[in-house]
């Protein structure tokens, strides 16, 4: 009697629809919504100002940035590079891991782990160097709502960081979806802060 | 005799004991479950007792403006119950009961063996719940919007964000098991209505939670540190105001259509016709969506030359009433189905229909509200609005829990309640939503208990609103101790997954 006549046949092809990516852009379509709500507000208020005199008489300027206010803007371009730098290594995460190196993807994580101390890190220097206070007025009240939001975005990032990292170092180098997730993440993280950069830190 | 008894108490003792002890094991399987099913139940189960909660809150409202002369409660006490009525219909009932019914129906709808990232919705329904009762906290402590209390303010704000960011978690679960964990072979366009509509739903509040999750920062921060920019406790209205009322509502009362379209399509035991209508339908509602993002309330006047009515009719059509065509579209597409001669009428469908029907009302009015020759702003109107929808909301899911209820729960509904308390809450919807459609037109002011005088009966349009609200509540309760005998005692369910599910393929 043969076998082969009595053989099921195949099943439905199983399809993989990568559950974690979805949340990851989902994830960022919220924090992107977020500041984009902040930063609509933002600039609601500041074409809102009333206008005042320049120092030389000359013109006519929105009375929004205080005049004593000077934004750092060599930490603040710092940052954006920074940010760049993330994505790249982020990107390079997610090469190594196609190649299944878990060494190099360990390596990558790491990098972006550092970044985002060191964005953490010039955020704080921006504050400092700044010098003003939350109750100071209302630039300062909304500047550190917007800043601190954005920090509070790096720091989620840097969660997801680590996990990612703390898996590629225990071996699971198969994890391929997490780190292109985390990669997502960081993109769109790195997306946000492009739009904060270029309101509050350049045109202010 | 004696050893009997001791027998006898030491049996009853260990017999209580073990019921003790299955009784603890039952409520810590529910507060740290990853099953699909039970977070459903607990959402729905406990968004039905905030709906009593907010019957009662519309009821005292409303009974407050019976007299103007005679005050029930304090000044202080109502500036923050009308702020709490709002913030409950929307956020407390409403949308955790759409979300509920989501989070326990879709995964077997779509073959998913459970929730994707079912510990996140269990996060999402803790931090919604804790945010509820501070919130709630905040209320009771002349914290809310306007409160004079500082620190109970800055609960609210706590609260709030907690709401948000809870919905936002059970939102995400819900939208990645529609688009990740449909069964081998069924693709997104064959994913069941509910499940369809539970998906627009999500990903709307996934899109519009956010921006108030902007603003809220403002205001919060403002609040806390500097007390003017944002207005303080004040500018809660100001720039979340929106959030708590029209269109931001029709967006949580998209699942409504699913359930209607889901019971007809199985009443009929076919295929839905003109299916991809219906998605249609369900997705065009989503177009609240972007009035509520950009937070824009687009009016029209008719007034002046035809270019300028026109300029300001184009988008009022685009904004308001792209949502109600969507609406007609699926009751078109479901009354279309009925025709069908295998179709047999399932108590579910009479709550289900009012709801849709008090949904489409609700609509109505808020699209007539935007016209401004009618001056309704600022008037009962937009009360009445508010509570034409979620009301509707609450008697779709009547119909939505005694049809997919044998599924979650194993046990059959009695048909004739459940029909019973359709029409009743359908009474109920009308009596404490159309008066003050009446009485906006009258020029009733929103939001004010003294001070207002109109030629129009006041006293009794209020009055039937306070009946509306109180028969809400007797209905809501009706239905949870029905609920509760059937889905302990009632037969067990017989229905097969071609009864409650439709088939597609047909």
């Amino acid at each position: 009697m043969s076998t082969t006549a009595n053989a099921l046949g195949a099943g439905p092809k199983m399809i993989v629809r990568r559950p974690i990516l979805v949340l990851a852009g989902l994830l960022s379509t919220v924090s992107a919504m977020v500041m984009g709500s902040m930063l609509a507000i933002w600039l609601d208020f500041r074409s809102n100002a009333p206008l005042r005199e320049s120092t030389d008489g000359t013109k006519m300027l929105r009375d929004w940035l205080p005049e004593n206010i000077k934004i750092p803007e060599v930490a603040t371009n710092t940052m954006m590079m920074t940010f760049v730098i993330t994505c790249v290594m982020a990107q390079w995460a997610i090469y190594s891991s196609r190649r299944n190196d878990s060494k190099h993807t360990s390596l990558a994580l790491g990098v972006v782990l550092l970044t985002e101390i060191a964005l953490i890190n010039a955020q704080l220097a921006v504050y400092t160097q700044m010098g003003i206070g939350v109750r100071d007025g209302s630039y300062m009240t909304m500047f550190y709502a917007v800043t601190a939001t954005m920090l509070a975005m790096i720091v989620v990032c840097t969660g997801f960081t680590l996990l990612a990292l703390f898996r590629s170092i225990g071996g699971r180098s198969g994890d391929k979806d997490l780190v292109i997730a985390h990669a997502v993440y960081c993109y769109a993280i790195s997306a946000i802060f492009s739009m904060l950069w270029l309101v509050v830190y350049v045109q202010k | 005799m004696t050893a009997v008894e001791v027998g006898s108490s030491a049996t009853s003792s260990g017999v209580q004991s073990a019921t003790k002890s299955n009784f603890l094991a039952t409520v810590a399987a529910y507060l740290m479950t990853n099953d699909h099913r039970r977070l459903g139940r607990m959402l729905i189960s406990i968004s039905a007792i905030f709906a009593l909660a907010t019957a009662v809150e519309g009821a005292l409202l409303a009974a407050e403006r019976i007299s103007t002369s005679s005050a029930l409660l304090g000044s202080d006490i109502i500036v923050q119950l009308f702020s709490a009525f709002r913030f409950d219909l929307i956020y407390a009932v409403t949308a955790p009961l759409m979300l509920g019914l989501a989070v326990a129906v879709v995964p077997m709808q779509i073959g998913a063996r459970s929730l994707a990232f079912a510990r996140a919705a269990l996060l999402g329904f803790y931090l919604w719940f804790f945010g509820v009762v501070l919130v709630g906290t905040a209320y009771l402590n002349n914290g809310g919007p306007g409160g004079g209390d500082a620190e109970m303010v800055d609960l609210y704000f706590g609260g709030l964000g907690l709401v948000v960011a809870g919905l936002l978690l059970i939102s995400a679960s819900v939208a990645t098991t529609v688009l990740t964990s449909r069964r081998a072979g069924m693709t997104l366009i064959e994913a069941p209505i509910f499940s369809w509509s539970a998906l627009v739903t999500s990903i709307s509040m996934l899109v519009t939670l956010p921006v108030a999750v902007g603003a809220l920062i403002f205001v919060a921060v403002d609040h806390s540190y500097e007390r003017s920019t944002f207005g303080a406790s004040d500018g809660v209205n100001a720039w979340l105001g929106w959030a708590f009322g029209a269109p931001q509502v029709f967006l949580v009362a998209i699942p409504t259509l699913g359930v209607l379209a889901q019971i007809v399509a199985t009443m009929t035991k076919g295929k839905q016709p003109l299916r991809g209508g219906l998605l249609i339908g369900v997705g065009l509602m989503s177009t609240a969506m972007l009035a509520s993002v950009t937070q824009t309330s687009h009016t029209v006047t008719f007034s002046g030359g035809l270019g300028e009515i026109a300029k300001s009719l184009v988008p009022y059509l685009l904004f308001n009433d792209l949502s109600i065509l969507g609406v007609l579209i699926v009751l078109g597409l479901c009354l279309l189905a009925m025709k069908n001669e295998r179709a047999k009428l399932d108590a579910a469908f009479v709550p289900a229909f009012l709801g849709v029907g008090m949904v489409l009302t609700g609509m109505i009015g808020s699209a007539v509200q935007k016209i401004t020759n009618l001056n309704l702003a600022n008037t009962v109107f937009e009360e009445g609005v508010l509570v034409y929808v979620t009301y509707g909301v609450l008697l779709s899911s009547i119909g939505a829990v005694s049809y997919f209820g044998p599924r979650i729960w194993g046990r059959q509904m009695p048909s004739t309640p459940v029909i019973g308390l359709g029409l009743l809450g359908f009474l109920a919807t009308v009596l404490a939503s159309l008066p003050f459609f009446i009485a906006g037109f009258a020029d009733q002011p929103a939001a004010t208990v003294t001070d207002f005088k109109y030629s129009g009966p006041a006293w009794l349009w209020n009055s039937l609103v306070t009946v509306g609200h109180l028969l809400m509540t007797l209905v809501v309760l009706l239905f949870i101790g029905l609920a509760m005998k059937s889905f302990r005692k009632g037969e067990l369910n017989t229905a097969t997954s071609a009864d409650l599910f439709e088939s597609v393929k047909g």
